[in-house]
């Protein structure tokens, strides 16, 4: 038998083979880059090789008894050698993590995730032809009260412009290949992307700001009370003529949003980072030690490269999973209910709609506004 | 129809470095890019072996599947080249080849990637053959001028191997035969007189 059959040209087909047990796959890798490095660190190589020359036996590779399959399986999983160039971590030959990230993004993360928004908006389009409009049941007042000062508009739109052209160049880093380039030709498609890129590497910045934004002026309106249980009991009303359960400023839906927003857009942004800047975080490793507390088993020794196939993955994954959600609360904050544009729009909301959607906060701005007036009264006389 | 291959040999490899120098040089490679590299498997202990390694030109390339526009080809003798016009340098190329062959020169702001480049097997790129415009960005296109990628054509020890997958793989399987290995290695009784071989 040959000793030394194998090549790398070889070695790519065994790559290949194990194509369909990416996930898997990809954990044995990373645990075998664990258990390579503690292998070497040991010496057990030098260890064999002097007990094959005690033992007197016929001295055959110069591996001694351990032999060339070894060797070559654990450079397919990752084992790192010696390069005289600079960059030090090109001494791994052969990492497999790349075809997890192929076969997720290429299969399920592509086809799950048009599913994802293509459903989204076949599920609003049947609530409109069911519900219709929600309209304000008594009718406008003429009478308008504050919803949102102008600075929480300003945080608002900047979170969501800066979103949407996000999305809409993320969405095309993964389908733009298959519905524009068959369009607009390959070379006009990436000057697309290419702008796109510079823009969803820069706008990032104003996501990130209209996201503390929000948290800083909203959060106090979102800490969950006892009328977000009724609210939601009754589905806010939204399927029901009609009912409107009472709500503060911000009703359980709205504060279920509001924290999506802000756990999904904060894990968007921290991955998005890591992928902006590469190499520098060990995002996911630091995340799998903190999760490890809670009884589970995941790798915390991450290669900078498996760190990088991650974060593309999570960021894509939550961004798909959030572009649902926002294009549900577009829906609901234009076409889908009367008078809701208002709140973001002019900030000035009809007096008969608030009363209908946030009957808490209504009462409480009029009695303060009594209140006021009340001291005003005191004071004049 | 020929395939074009890369097969390198560790048993012949001394990690001499040439082809790297020689690929440099012959395509002009950017500043801290190398499209080809030598790395040392048990560096200074038993079973040292050493393998020249660069884009292997994949049958099913992963950089190709994963790339979002379409940067990246495969000619008709299975060449992987790419498109320095199209590439938009996000990365996921890098991410998904098992070898490491894509690279990127960082240029960008806050010294983000640049184009992707790689190795082209000494075939140039989408341009018109052996223009100006092609060396600039992709180095020599030594296919269109009949002659094989040079890392391999200069290899002192014959240890990397270029060109069509049949004939390559003729040569190291005779190799393989000839050499015998291990007690039955050439040269091998007498190197050790003693050992009853």
């Amino acid at each position: 038998m040959p000793r030394s059959t194998t090549s790398v040209a070889t070695m790519k087909n065994n790559t290949a083979t194990y194509a369909r047990k990416a996930t898997v796959i990809f954990l044995l890798a990373l645990m075998a880059i664990f258990l390579t490095n503690s292998f070497s660190q040991t010496g057990s190589l030098a260890q064999a090789q002097t007990q094959a020359q005690n033992s007197q036996s016929p001295v055959g590779a110069p591996l001694g008894n351990s032999s060339d399959s070894d060797m070559w399986r654990a450079v397919k999983r990752g084992d790192r050698g010696n390069v005289s160039i600079i960059d030090k971590k090109s001494g791994v030959l052969i990492q497999s993590g790349g075809q997890f990230l192929r076969d997720l993004r290429n299969g399920p993360m592509f086809s799950y995730g048009a599913a994802a928004i293509i459903g989204i908006i076949a599920l609003l389009s049947l609530f409109y032809m069911l519900r219709g409009r929600i309209r304000i049941d008594s009718g406008k007042s003429d009478v308008t009260v504050t919803r949102f000062n102008s600075f929480e508009r300003f945080s608002h739109w900047l979170l969501a412009i800066s979103f949407v052209i996000l999305g809409l160049s993320g969405l095309n880093m993964i389908y733009g290949k298959f519905l524009l380039t068959p369009l607009v030709g390959k070379s006009s498609y990436g000057d697309i992307a290419m702008a796109g890129k510079w823009l969803h590497n820069f706008v990032a910045f104003a996501f990130i700001l209209g996201l503390v934004l929000i948290l800083i002026i909203w959060i106090r309106h979102n800490f969950p009370n006892r009328h977000d249980i009724v609210w939601l009991l009754k589905g806010g009303g939204m399927f029901t003529r009609g009912t409107h359960p009472p709500a503060k400023k911000f009703n359980a839906g709205q504060k279920i949003l509001f924290w999506l927003i802000i756990l999904a857009g904060a894990s968007i942004a921290l991955s998005g980072v890591s992928l902006l800047f590469p190499f520098q975080f060990s995002l996911f490793a630091d995340t799998f030690e903190i999760i490890n507390r809670l009884g589970f088993n995941l790798p915390t020794e991450l290669t900078g490269i498996e760190e990088m196939q991650l974060s593309l993955v999570w960021h894509s994954v939550v961004s798909i999973f959030m572009v649902c959600v926002i294009i549900a609360h577009i829906y609901i904050g234009s076409v889908g209910m009367e008078g809701a544009f208002d709140a973001m729009g002019s900030g000035e909301v009809d007096k008969n709609w608030a009363k209908e959607h946030h009957s808490i906060w209504v009462d409480e701005l009029e009695s303060k506004e009594r209140a006021k007036a009340a001291s005003k009264q005191v004071a004049a006389e | 129809m020929a395939r074009m291959r890369f097969l390198s040999d560790a048993e012949r490899c001394v990690e001499c470095n040439a082809c790297v120098t020689a690929c440099k040089n012959e395509n002009e490679v950017p500043w801290g890019i190398n499209r080809r590299r030598v790395v040392t498997i048990s560096d200074g202990k038993p079973g040292e072996r050493s393998i020249s390694i660069a884009c292997m030109h994949c049958s099913d390339a992963p950089c190709i599947a994963v790339c979002p526009v379409d940067t990246i080809y495969q000619t008709e003798i299975g060449i992987v080249l790419h498109s320095k016009d199209l590439c938009i340098g996000c990365g996921y190329c890098f991410y998904a080849c098992p070898f490491g062959a894509p690279q990127f020169p960082q240029t960008g702001n806050f010294g983000t990637r640049g184009k992707m480049d790689k190795c082209t097997f000494c075939a140039g790129g989408p341009e018109e053959e052996n223009s100006e415009a092609e060396f600039r960005k992709y180095g020599r296109n030594r296919i269109a001028e009949g002659k094989l990628p040079l890392c391999a054509e200069l290899c002192s020890t014959k240890a990397l191997l270029a060109g069509d997958g049949a004939v390559i793989s003729d040569i190291y399987r005779e190799r393989v035969i000839n050499r015998g290995f291990g007690a039955g290695a050439w040269g091998w009784g007498r190197a050790y007189p003693n050992s009853g071989s």
